[in-house]
């Protein structure tokens, strides 16, 4: 498995993993309470943070303990890199969609702001999903 | 389905070439040895330029290392 492949199974792990810490965090400390009334924005800014760093640090050690040669990307890995994102971003398209008409029919802020930070979890986790495949399976050619 | 109808002989060409390891002809065109595993796959296209380069190591032309079938 080529660095690239590497890292996106890294990503894809850390991004499950972070986004079913915050969930969990949520649900604890909603309780038994209403969920829109729960505080969100420092689970999302630690977890989405702590995610960042958990990818960085993983790449790295991915990077190291791979050799010299475990390190090389070439062409390939970035058309595959390139074609991955492309397919995360529509999710940030769907998402910011999403948002907006859910602030145009006044719904809670709360799920405005959840339905964005789902979009971006989506989004990197079909993105590193495509990479893993393209990787595994083929580049597609037209 | 393959993602390319282009064929290849680079495996051919390889064990004609003293058993040319696919990490050799990566380590020679400085790309990765998964790159060359999924070009002789047909898992993936590679660029003119590098197909021009693997046709070059093995000192012969373009077509005897790829080709590309009739009604693909």
């Amino acid at each position: 498995m080529s660095l690239d492949a590497r890292v996106a199974v890294w990503q894809f792990i850390t991004a499950i993993g972070t986004y079913a810490a915050y969930l969990w965090l949520l649900f604890d400390r909603a309780g038994d309470g209403p969920l829109v009334d729960t505080a969100y924005g420092d689970l999302v800014a630690w977890t989405v943070g702590g995610g960042l760093v958990v990818t960085i640090i993983g790449s790295i050690a991915i990077a190291i303990a791979g050799g010299r040669s475990g390190r090389l990307t070439d062409m390939r890995d970035k058309q595959i890199a390139r074609l991955a994102d492309a397919v995360g971003a529509s999710f940030v398209t769907i998402g910011g969609m999403a948002a907006l008409i859910l602030a145009i029919v006044e719904v809670d802020h709360f799920w405005i702001g959840n339905v964005i930070y789902l979009a971006f979890v989506t989004s990197g986790l079909l993105s590193s999903l495509a990479r893993i495949v393209m990787h595994r399976f083929g580049v597609p050619s037209w | 389905m393959k993602p390319t109808r282009v064929e290849n002989r680079i495996r051919a060409l390889r064990e004609a070439h003293g058993g040319m390891t696919q990490g050799q002809l990566a380590d020679a065109l400085g790309v990765t040895r998964q790159t060359i595993n999924a070009i002789e796959q047909g898992k993936y296209s590679p660029s003119l330029e590098v197909a021009f380069q693997i046709a070059r190591v093995f000192g012969v032309s373009l077509d005897e290392v790829f080709r590309y079938p009739d009604g693909a």
